[in-house]
């Protein structure tokens, strides 16, 4: 095997590999986003740019299309709601989780790591079916949307939490304690904003993970009303659609880079300590 | 099991721990989870094993255990084990088996690169890898349909390469689109929880292994290799459970065509697509039944580390 022993272990081969898998696992993306400006009609082939698929078509295009518009507010608010319930929810349980010993403490830690090796279709026919069965008197469509969407994303904020409280370690909290503060003025003096980046980076997570949704919110979605832009991309390509599903969708792919790169910027001044890569500390559990 | 000095200097200055208040941090959550995940699990159990009203046609849930219905479990395994499901399973398995291998044979190399020997570029590398964390799967699907049209990039380009003489239908029921949809899908959860495994590996063992006389691959086959086992086996594990449960890739691809129809397919159209929750909900629970041993063996793991890490 001379290819493994070229000198200085370097391995070129690995080095091409992994810069064709970056190439190949965004290109797709960035030629979707190219067919967005697409003049005409079609979906694979470039004609000219322009911005008919955004705003200059005036029946079909991302502005003038009431049900892209829809989907795109559901899409909004389900995400911004979920983020500000399932994240406090989340780091109080991480925080609950880390602290609280016994039997119980152990079945509540294995119950909230089940929904993570959860597949989403099971998620998707439980809820669809404990709407329609049990909680039958919640009204249908975005508020199911959400408990489902809560449900699905408070682990990944447990999960990252608990990462970050594991690295801060519990010297900080007794120090303060030693210092006259009571347990509660360490844990929102102290260890709150100490949490801050991690905090961050779960609101990023659950913003994504529930924009991204398909499945939940599908199974969960009574009509064209309550429909979210994944659901659009779905059902839009069957039925021959326009380059206004690759504008729907690079608009909502902008506002999420956006709102990435935004709370980057702030979590990097929060940072105060050389830790792993909060976001992606999370991400692989 | 852990060591008697760190026990021995008490933090708490012997204070004895009171977790009563920790506990109610916890409460909210774990009733969520009660409420909104227990629950509606244990509902799927009450309808597959109720029974269904003989006019309306809809589920009579049966909540207590005692009185519960096999019947039609029984008559659903019927058309798994040898039936017109069993084709179903089979083309799941294969499917996100081919797709595993090729998240293996890809994210393995990218993985080793970054983790390892990347120095320079790895936190850029590292940005990139993260990248599809961000995009919406179903715009990385739909990049894909415009692709793979009759007059798309990818025909222009095999044609152009003579590796082709007329344009392929990828999008008409072709299984292979379906393996390397899957396949680009998913490989962003396979690649970075390897990635952190093989991070983590001591470098100091590959150095032994090179001092010691063996070459570059000798060290790879002998010592990275054989410690990046747990982790390949988490990182594929994670990547497998929701393919599974997985219906719209393929569906998307294949303009829903039966020829490549996937468990998932099945179990939404008996619950929206035909009025049969009673089926489908059974079908929820054989799937699960299936895939126990992954999802038991990942929360195992996963509770080690989280043990280890807090010791």
């Amino acid at each position: 095997m001379r290819l493994f022993r070229s000198r200085h272990g370097r391995a070129k081969w690995l080095a091409t590999i992994t810069w064709l898998y970056v190439l190949w696992s965004l290109l797709p993306v960035l030629v979707a986003v190219r067919i967005s400006l697409n003049s005409g009609k079609s979906r694979s082939t470039f004609q000219s740019p322009s911005f008919r698929w955004y705003w200059g078509d005036t029946t079909s295009s991302v502005w003038h299309d009431d049900t892209l518009h829809t989907a795109m507010w559901n899409t909004m608010k389900l995400a911004v709601l979920c983020m500000l319930i399932a994240t406090p929810l989340g780091v109080a349980m991480a925080i609950g989780l880390q602290r609280w010993r016994g039997k119980v403490s152990t079945g509540a830690n294995t119950l909230m790591l089940v929904p993570i090796v959860t597949p989403e279709i099971v998620f998707g026919v439980a809820l669809f079916i404990v709407f329609t069965q049990v909680y039958t008197g919640l009204p249908g469509g975005i508020t199911t949307q959400l408990l489902g969407h809560v449900t699905f994303t408070l682990s990944f904020v447990v999960v990252i939490i608990r990462g970050r409280l594991t690295a801060i370690g519990s010297q900080y909290e007794e120090a303060a304690r030693d210092l006259g503060a009571t347990k509660f003025q360490a844990l929102r003096l102290v260890l709150l904003p100490m949490l801050g980046p991690a905090i961050f980076a779960s609101l990023m997570v659950v913003f994504a993970t529930s924009v991204d949704d398909f499945v939940i919110s599908s199974f969960l979605s009574t009509g064209a009303s309550t429909e979210t832009v994944p659901i659009k991309i779905y059902s839009g390509a069957r039925a021959g659609s326009t380059p206004a599903l690759n504008a729907l969708a690079t608009v909502m792919l902008l506002v999420t880079l956006l709102a990435v790169a935004l709370a980057g910027l702030v979590m990097r001044r929060m940072r105060t300590h050389g830790d792993q890569d909060a976001s992606l500390a999370g991400l692989t559990v | 099991m852990s060591s008697p000095s760190v026990a021995q200097i008490d933090p708490t200055g012997g204070r004895p721990p009171r977790t009563t208040t920790w506990a109610g941090f916890a409460l909210p959550g774990v009733g969520w989870l009660i409420a909104f995940f227990v629950v509606p699990v244990y509902a799927v159990m009450a309808v597959a094993f109720g029974s269904v009203d003989p006019i309306l046609r809809t589920p009579q849930p049966a909540w207590n255990p005692l009185a519960w219905d096999f019947s039609a479990m029984s008559s659903l395994l019927d058309r798994v084990f040898g039936g017109d499901l069993g084709k179903v399973f089979l083309r799941t398995f294969s499917f996100v088996f081919l797709a595993l291998a090729g998240c293996i044979l890809i994210g393995y190399p990218v993985a080793y690169f970054v983790a390892r020997k990347a120095s320079r570029s790895r936190s850029m590398l590292l940005a990139l890898l993260v990248l599809p964390f961000w995009i919406s799967y179903l715009m990385r699907m739909l990049a894909w349909t415009n692709l793979l049209q009759q007059d798309g990039y990818v025909n222009q380009v095999l044609q152009w390469f003579q590796l082709m003489d007329e344009p392929r239908n990828w999008l008409d029921g072709d299984w292979p689109t379906v393996v390397i949809g899957l396949t680009y899908g998913y490989i962003p959860f396979f690649i970075l929880p390897l990635y952190s495994a093989l991070e983590r590996i001591d470098g100091r063992l590959i150095e032994a292994g090179r001092d010691l006389g063996a070459s570059s691959f000798q060290t790879f086959v002998r010592i990275t290799l054989p410690l990046s086992v747990p982790g390949l086996l988490a990182a594929s594990v994670i990547t497998i459970l929701p393919m599974f449960g997985d219906y719209y890739t393929n569906s998307y691809l294949t303009s829903g065509s039966p020829r490549t129809e996937m468990v998932g397919n099945q179990i939404e159209f008996f619950l929206r697509g035909s009025s049969q929750p009673q089926t489908g909900a059974s079908l929820v629970l054989v799937l699960m039944v299936f895939l126990f041993v992954l999802m038991v063996y990942y929360l195992r793991t996963t509770m080690k580390a989280q043990r280890e890490s807090e010791r």
